[in-house]
This record gives structure tokens, C-alpha cells and sequence, in this order.
């Protein structure tokens, strides 16, 4: 059992449910892996130690539902996702010592489904980055090289996932932020259809754009935890009261005859680091092996994605954050004499620089004058991106091209914030066209050794359909090793 | 005749009278504890979502139906956004570029002129919460009881001219929503708030004036005032040659003035923009037509009918059917009354409204019911007790809800008609009153009534007047 940690969701969830392996065993052992590994990774602002581990034992005494499918699975969640008396940080100083009352719609839907929460994960402050590297508290090294970042903004859950120390992580994702994060770690991450989970309890950054997903070691496992927090919720005017599939149903197949491989000349044209491409053309090739038909296309408005992503998702981070005003929770600057500078001095001391300026920039978009020329242009430009990609997906089944132009970087490499906002360049369109993605590893960098990741996209909820061609892929790729830790 | 015009467009608040808040599930109740009624949505909580009230839409619908407005089938909220501690979010969920209701009117009449008053748009959004200044503690405190309680906002165009217009507007904006039942009209609980947009402009000129907008106007009577101090003071300005400036001015009632709330409100940029936590609110037109069909009886018809059926004066009208339980009570007791309609009317005018107006009872459940006022001016009619003891005996009744006839029986309060007492009566003033019937029968017969008034006495007022006349007018002959 010393290996415990190198399983994937999917062995544990059965091992826990013939009960070979209890609940404080498998939780034990992440604790442990946590212990081990934590120091040189950093993953977790907040670890659930004591009360994990009276979970797992309740869990025990009480004995395996085979109606809970994670029955006893430890999970980490990015520590965005509200928890009921557990501290949620954002990442951010200003909630430092914030614990709410209530959990998240997913998080509820996880303990309901037997899942131990074990850990919050690191993040860039309020999923404002692409690192990790912008968390109030510390950065977070990526397991397979530690002078590397894991990816962001869903960064700590990535790096926890790949390190072994949890079975699962569930991220957010509003411009690549699970995606990023999973191909930099070499692991399984999805952004679901806007819609698909629900947001509550996720404090958000740009309300239009976040959606909750799972990063995993394996595309079964991200079912699995799919399956479990996909569905209507009426507490989110947004979640959309559509029946859920059965994600795991498909998963089996073992040929891609007949799946049509739309390849964007957009996201294989140049500009990508070579052993990026090398490593995605090679698993287009599989695939094309397994039966699969590729076709050229254009998604021909790549290239006015990045600015509308920031001008939509700041203007609405820029209200978002406006509760975060010192008044009711949070940081309160002290000695202030009027309201006004409570104000600015509570949420100066309390929010990082990139939050600054993404809260500035999304405030003057906003503004009287400006309203027309970017937030309203940004929105039309959204239709037609959506257009795009639906004209697309009318030549294709899905979609695939990398998740970035190059594997993870070394820390500090992205100082500018505009070098680090285009490496969302081939992710943040389909936030915007609010449609399902995922990254899946398809191996190691032959330059830096670091893993890459394909991504997927497809149609309107049709993650079913899209897991199952990343599940046929992954079974015809080489294995992904585990990073030496 | 001024040289000057008065422009005033309003601006109403009207609570909703919801069971729930407009975007989560808990109390509208007013009074409460403070942060009594308050869950994380409405206390604005990180991570929280809000979820639509589904009454809210049909209430508002429902008021831009009753005005006349076009019914916006597909409406959209936006978040308003500024800072101020009783506003949890930081941005008030309201509605902007597509609200529910647009291009409205509402008629009003001010000294018997008629007059339409465009309104602009209705529609909806949360209230705010209180803030509560200590002194004592040297602190404040935010109460969010009232965060999230539905509103909706009610636009005139500026086509009022007078404060008697303004008023008569509010107040016709206020029947028609006790109508609809979706809002209790209470001014100073705050469920009904207006602020006023006012501007003059010499007589004859198009453009309009620089308007200062009015708050804290709390009653009807502080409306009035207002808006006629701030019209003296603009006059002022431009008779003195200075500028009125855009600002907002608060009404102070113990003054009677406006002051400035200084710039501070109107640096505000709102920064308005859909908001992306709720999908754009999609109306089936079937639902707006059954809303259509569900509208009630509303207070100018009802006007026109009561003038029509009942052969009511405008003003006693316009008296009973600003609140529809009077009306209700009006016309439950004029069915139940056999003489005619416009005598219930008087007594409800001038008996039942005053005595409702110091009680704080509402008409509908005063215990004198339309069937025993119906009873009580039967006895009169019938001659059983004078007009006199009749409406001494209103406000008793209102107050122990007693059977009219049961009361004047029990009190011995019916009229004297038997003309052998009366005679007795009559003949004992004749002999006691010598010289005055030396002087009756001399040509003075204005002493009449002198002898009229003794005999009352006699009977403690419960004479039957015609009788008596009749008795001494046999006897001095």
C-alpha cells in the first residue's frame, strides 16, 4: 500500500468500495504524501488534516455505499470553491481569515457523493493569473521541476493532483485556468460547458467566463468526478436544467472511426515552441491511427480574443470584487477617518497588484464614454467568436490543438503582464464562446523535458462524447509517467 | 401670473409586497430585528448567486399594465455599481437598458382639469439596506434587513407643472397599486418614496431649466412643500441673476426647506452593465395576457362608475375610491341601503373616513360594516332617531361593532312620535313661556324655533322634530 498515491481515482474508488483499502488509510496516505511533498511544492493554502481524517473515520464506521462514487476519495479543492467552516482565501490577503457558513453547490455535491475534502488549493489571487506566481500567500513549484510554475490560476490544485497528493482537484477555469494548469502538470483537466456546473459558492471572477471543473490523473477519474458535480442547480440562474449523461457510459471505445478532428490553422500556425507542437502533432497522428478523420479549418478571430477575454472578464471582475469593501467580511483597514478611505486603504492593503490592475482596467471600460467603444464592441465581438467556433464544429466533431504555445516556464519568466496574458491565447476563446474543453497529457517536452497537453473542445454539452475520444487517445499514448518527487 | 414654468418629473419607489426578498428566500417583513431577515445572497456574501423572485416580474408587469406601458417580453438586469455600506455587493441589481414596462401614462385631474401624465418605464431591482448612526457608541451599524426587498422604480416624464399635479399623480400612482395589491402605499415605512426632479424655465421657452432632484420627501404634504419651496428658491436664483446648479437637495419637514447634499451623489458614474449571473429575463406573452386579464377594476374606472351608477359628486368620488377597501365598504353598504347612494356617500365622506383616520383602522375592517350603516341610516330614514342622534352614535358604533337597532334600543336613544307626549310636552313650554307666546302670536314666529329648542330639551333630543313643529304651530294659531 506504500504506493497508494501513484493510483488513479477510479483504482482507489474501487479498492475503497471492496474495502482492500479504508477511507483512513487512503486519506492517511495523502496526508502523508502531503507531508512528504509539500515542502518543495507548496500546493495547499489550508490542509483539512484533523478533519479529514474524522471524516474518513465516520466514513468507515459507517461503511462503503456503493451509491456514493467517491465513496472516501480524498479531494482538493481550489481554495475558491466556498467551504462550510473552513477557511476560503481566494488567494487573496484581503480574505485571509474568511470562513463561510455555507459550501459551494460542487463541494456539497462532493461530500454528498462520499468525497474526503482533504485540502484548499493555491491560486493567483481571485484566478487572476496564469502561474500561481500571483497568490498573496506563496508560489507554487511545479512537481516536475520546481524552479518551474505549475500554470494557473487553478496552479495548487494542478500541482497537488500530479504530486499524489489527492485523487482529484476541482479548479475554475475562466480563461484556461484548469486547462493551463493540467497541461503544465501532466495531468487530465476539463472546463465543462458554461452551464454545465453550477457557480454557487464560487466567488467569482468574471461571472460570464468561470465554470468548475475537475484535474486528474487519468480521463475516467475526471468523469467520475464530473458526473457527480454536473447538473441543474437552482440556486444558479446560469446552470442549465439539462439532463447529465452518463459520462463513464462511453468511455470504453476503442477506435475513433468516424470522429471528424477539426485542426484550426490558428493554433498550429507559428509561434508554438517546437517540442509543443512535436508532441501534439504526434498524438493528432494517433488518433488519425485509431480512425479518425482530420480537417483544416480557421477559427479566423483568435487573434481578437485576447483583448475581448479581458476587457468582458475585468469589467465583471471589477464589480465582482466590489464587495470586498472592509464593511461585512475580510480585511478591514484600521484608523481610517472617513468611509472613503476605509474603503481605499482596506482594499489596497488587501488585493495584490494584478488585482489592482485588472479591478482599474475593467472600472475604466466600464465608464461612462467608454462603455461603447470596449465593453459593448468586446460583447459583439463575443457573438461572433461563438459563431466561429459553431461554424467550426459544423465541419468537425471536436477540435484540437494545444493548450499553450510552450510547456511550463521557469518562475518569473512572465513578468510583463501582457507576456503573461497571451498564454491564454489558445484557451480563453472558448471561455468566451462559453463551450467544453479539456487538456489531456500527451507527453514530455523533448527539449525541457516538461509534460504537454492537447486540448479538446466540442460542442455544447457534448462532454460525453468529447471524454470519450480523450479516453481512446490516452489508451493509445505512452503513459504518462508520475514526476519524480 | 409667474414668468416662470415649473418642470417636475418623479421618480417612484414602490416597495413590493412580496412574501420573500427579490433574489433569495428570506422575510420582507418590516420591523424586525436588525439582520434579522438576512441570509448569505442578500448579505452579499463571497461566492453567492442570485435567484429571481418569480412574483417580482408578474407584480411589475402588472403595475406597467394598469398605466398603459408596452410589456417588454424580453427584459434584462444590470448591476448598478457604487460603494456605500448598506449596499452589500457593491452594485444594486437593477435594470437599465431593457427594463420591464415602457411608454405609460397615467391621468390625473387638478381643479377639474384632466391631464395625462407620461410615464417613461417602470422597473425593478433591490432595495438597500440602513445604515444606523450611534452617537452614543460613536459608531455605525448596517442593517440589512431591508437589502433585497423587491422594488420597483416608477418614471414619469417631466410633464407635471405644479405641485398639485405632482401630487395628484403620486397619489393616483399610489390607488393603482393598492389596487393591484402589490404594494401597502406606507410613505413612512418607506414602501412608497418619491423623489422629485424639478426645474422652472420662463413661460414660453422649449428648453428645459437645470434640475435639482429632491429626496426625503416622506408624505404627501412634504411633497407639496418641497417641490414649492425649491420653486421659490430657483426663482430666486434667476431673479438675481445666479445659475440653479444639478445637485440633489434634501427636504427638511421641521424647515420646510431644501438643502444640498453638496456634489458628492452626482460625481457618481454607475458603471451599469448586464449582469452575467442572470439570464435575460424571457416573458410568455400568455402570461402577460392572463396578468392583463387579472387586473382589477382600477381607480378611475371605478371613479366613472361610481358617478355613473350612483349619482356621486367628482369629489366625493375621488374620495372613495382612492383606497379600494373604502370603496368596497362604499359599495357593500350602498347595495344593502335602500334610500339613496349618495346619503352612504356622505356618511362615509364625512363620518367613516375621519373616525378611520384617527383610529389607524383600515375600512375594511371597521366593526360598523357596510350592512349596519345601511342599518343605522334606515332609523333615520324611518324616522326612528333624529339625524342628530344618528351620527352622535357613529364613532360608539365603529368602536363596539353593536347592531344599530340593538344600540338605540338598548340606550332608548329612538324618537319621540306619539303626539299625546309630545302635546304634553308642547303645552308645558306654552305655559311656562308666556310672554314669548305673547310675542310668537304678536308676528315674531322666528321664536319658533325657541320654543322648538325647549321642547327638545324636555325630550332630551329625542323629539321628533316634525311632529312638535307641527304641535305648536296648532297650538299658537
Amino acid at each position: 500500500m506504500s504506493a497508494l498515491h501513484t493510483k488513479t481515482l477510479t483504482e482507489l474508488a474501487g479498492l475503497l468500495q471492496s474495502r482492500e483499502v479504508t477511507a483512513v488509510q487512503a486519506v492517511g496516505a495523502c496526508l502523508d504524501r502531503i507531508e512528504a511533498t509539500e515542502p518543495a511544492v507548496r500546493a495547499l493554502i489550508t490542509v483539512m488534516a484533523g478533519e479529514a481524517m474524522a471524516r474518513a473515520e465516520t466514513l468507515d464506521a459507517e461503511g462503503p455505499d456503493p451509491s456514493k462514487p467517491l465513496w472516501g476519495v480524498p479531494v482538493v479543492l481550489k481554495d475558491l470553491l466556498t467551504t462550510r467552516g473552513v477557511r476560503t482565501t481566494c488567494g487573496s490577503k484581503i480574505l485571509k481569515d474568511f470562513v463561510p457558513f455555507y459550501d459551494a453547490t460542487a463541494v456539497a455535491r462532493l461530500r454528498e457523493a462520499g468525497a474526503v475534502l482533504i485540502g484548499k488549493a493555491n491560486m493567483d489571487e481571485f484566478a487572476m493569473g496564469s502561474s500561481t506566481e500571483n497568490s498573496a500567500y506563496f508560489r507554487t513549484a511545479n512537481p516536475w521541476d520546481a524552479e518551474r510554475v505549475p500554470g494557473g490560476s487553478s496552479g495548487g490544485s494542478g500541482a497537488s493532483v500530479a504530486a499524489g497528493q489527492c485523487f482529484a482537484a476541482l479548479g475554475t477555469d475562466t480563461g484556461g485556468s484548469i486547462r493551463l494548469p493540467a497541461s503544465f502538470c501532466g495531468i487530465v483537466g476539463v472546463k465543462p460547458t458554461y452551464g454545465r456546473v453550477s457557480r454557487y459558492g464560487l466567488i467569482a471572477y468574471g461571472s460570464s467566463l468561470d465554470q468548475i471543473g475537475p484535474m486528474t490523473r487519468s480521463v475516467e477519474d475526471a468523469a467520475r468526478v464530473l458526473q457527480v458535480i454536473a447538473g441543474h442547480d437552482p440556486r444558479d440562474s446560469t446552470s442549465v436544467n439539462a439532463p447529465v449523461p452518463d459520462y463513464l457510459a462511453g468511455l470504453g471505445r476503442d477506435s475513433l472511426d468516424g470522429v471528424t478532428i477539426g485542426l484550426p490553422r490558428e493554433y498550429w500556425g507559428g509561434g508554438i515552441d517546437p517540442e509543443v507542437e512535436a508532441a501534439c502533432r504526434a498524438a493528432v497522428a494517433r488518433a488519425e491511427a485509431l480512425g479518425a478523420r482530420t480537417v483544416p479549418l480557421s477559427l479566423s478571430l483568435t487573434d481578437y480574443a485576447i483583448a475581448t477575454y479581458y476587457i468582458i472578464a475585468m469589467a465583471e471582475a471589477s464589480s465582482n470584487l466590489s464587495r470586498f469593501d472592509g464593511v461585512r467580511f475580510g480585511h478591514r483597514s484600521q484608523g481610517a477617518e472617513e468611509l472613503i478611505d476605509m474603503y481605499t486603504a482596506s482594499r489596497t492593503e488587501g488585493f495584490g497588484d494584478e488585482v489592482q490592475r485588472r479591478i482599474i482596467m475593467g472600472t475604466y471600460v466600464l465608464s461612462s464614454g467608454y462603455y461603447d467603444a470596449y465593453y459593448n464592441k468586446a460583447a459583439k465581438v463575443r457573438r461572433l467568436l461563438r459563431q466561429d467556433f459553431d461554424a467550426a464544429l459544423g465541419q468537425c466533431d471536436f477540435i484540437a490543438g494545444p493548450v499553450c504555445p510552450t510547456t511550463a516556464f521557469r518562475v518569473g519568466a512572465k513578468a510583463d503582464p501582457i507576456q503573461m496574458y497571451l498564454m491564454d491565447i489558445f484557451t480563453i476563446s472558448l471561455n468566451l464562446a462559453g463551450l467544453p474543453g479539456m487538456s489531456l497529457p500527451v507527453g514530455l517536452g523533448t527539449d525541457s523535458g516538461m509534460p504537454v497537453g492537447l486540448q479538446l473542445m466540442g460542442r455544447p454539452f457534448e462532454e460525453a462524447d468529447m471524454l470519450s475520444v480523450a479516453a481512446c487517445l490516452e489508451r493509445n499514448l505512452d503513459p504518462m509517467p508520475l514526476p519524480a518527487l | 401670473m409667474s414668468r416662470y414654468e415649473t418642470v417636475i418629473g418623479l421618480e417612484v419607489h414602490a416597495h413590493l409586497k412580496t412574501r420573500t426578498k427579490i433574489f433569495c428566500a428570506c422575510s420582507t417583513t418590516f420591523g424586525s430585528e436588525p439582520n434579522e431577515n438576512v441570509c448569505a445572497v442578500c448579505s452579499g456574501m463571497p461566492g453567492v448567486l442570485p435567484v429571481l423572485n418569480a412574483m417580482v416580474p408578474e407584480y411589475a408587469a402588472k403595475m406597467g399594465l394598469a398605466t398603459g406601458c408596452e410589456v417588454n417580453l424580453k427584459s434584462v438586469f444590470a448591476r448598478k455599481n457604487y460603494f456605500y455600506p448598506d449596499l452589500p455587493k457593491g452594485y444594486q441589481i437593477s435594470q437599465f437598458e431593457l427594463p420591464i414596462c415602457e411608454h405609460g401614462s397615467v391621468a390625473i385631474e387638478v381643479d377639474g382639469q384632466r391631464k395625462v401624465i407620461g410615464l417613461t418605464r417602470i422597473h425593478m431591482e433591490e432595495d438597500a439596506g440602513k445604515n444606523i448612526h450611534s452617537a452614543a457608541e460613536n459608531a455605525s451599524f448596517v442593517d440589512l434587513n431591508r437589502a433585497g426587498v423587491p422594488l420597483i422604480e416608477i418614471v414619469s416624464e417631466p410633464d407635471m407643472r405644479s405641485a398639485e399635479e405632482a401630487v395628484a399623480y403620486l397619489k393616483e400612482l399610489r390607488s393603482i397599486l393598492l389596487y393591484l395589491g402589490i404594494c401597502d402605499g406606507n410613505m413612512e415605512e418607506g414602501s412608497f418614496r418619491c423623489d422629485a426632479n424639478v426645474s422652472i424655465r420662463p413661460v414660453g421657452q422649449e428648453a428645459l431649466g437645470t434640475r435639482a432632484e429632491l429626496k426625503n420627501l416622506n408624505s404627501f404634504k412634504h411633497v407639496q412643500k418641497a417641490i414649492e419651496y425649491e420653486v421659490a428658491r430657483q426663482i430666486d436664483l434667476i431673479e438675481d441673476g445666479e445659475d440653479v446648479v444639478q445637485e440633489t437637495r434634501l427636504y427638511n419637514a421641521d424647515k420646510g426647506t431644501t438643502h444640498s447634499m453638496r456634489g458628492k451623489e452626482e460625481a457618481h458614474d454607475y458603471r451599469y452593465f448586464p449582469d452575467p449571473d442572470l439570464v435575460p429575463l424571457v416573458l410568455d406573452p400568455a402570461w402577460v395576457e392572463q396578468w392583463r386579464a387579472e387586473l382589477p377594476e382600477l381607480p378611475a374606472a371605478k371613479r366613472t362608475r361610481f358617478m355613473a351608477d350612483y349619482g356621486l359628486a367628482d369629489y366625493d368620488a375621488v374620495l372613495l375610491t382612492a383606497e379600494l377597501a373604502v370603496a368596497d365598504y362604499f359599495e357593500a353598504a350602498a347595495k344593502a341601503y335602500s334610500g339613496q347612494a349618495r346619503k352612504i356617500a356622505n356618511w362615509v365622506v364625512g363620518d367613516l373616513l375621519p373616525s378611520l383616520g384617527e383610529t389607524g383602522i383600515a375600512a375594511g375592517d371597521c366593526l360598523l360594516t357596510p350592512a349596519r350603516l345601511a342599518g343605522l341610516l334606515t332609523l333615520v330614514d324611518d324616522g326612528t332617531i333624529s339625524v342628530k342622534i344618528g351620527k352622535d352614535s357613529f364613532r360608539d358604533l365603529c368602536a363596539s361593532g353593536d347592531d344599530p337597532a340593538e344600540y338605540v334600543r338598548a340606550r332608548g336613544l329612538a324618537q319621540v312620535s306619539d303626539t299625546g307626549e309630545l302635546e304634553a310636552m308642547v303645552d308645558r313650554v306654552i305655559s311656562e313661556n308666556p310672554a314669548e307666546v305673547e310675542a310668537y302670536r304678536g308676528g315674531k314666529t322666528k321664536l319658533m324655533s325657541f320654543f322648538m329648542g325647549q321642547v327638545m330639551r324636555l325630550s332630551k333630543g329625542q323629539a321628533n322634530p316634525g311632529v312638535v313643529t307641527k304641535l305648536i304651530q296648532q297650538k299658537l294659531s
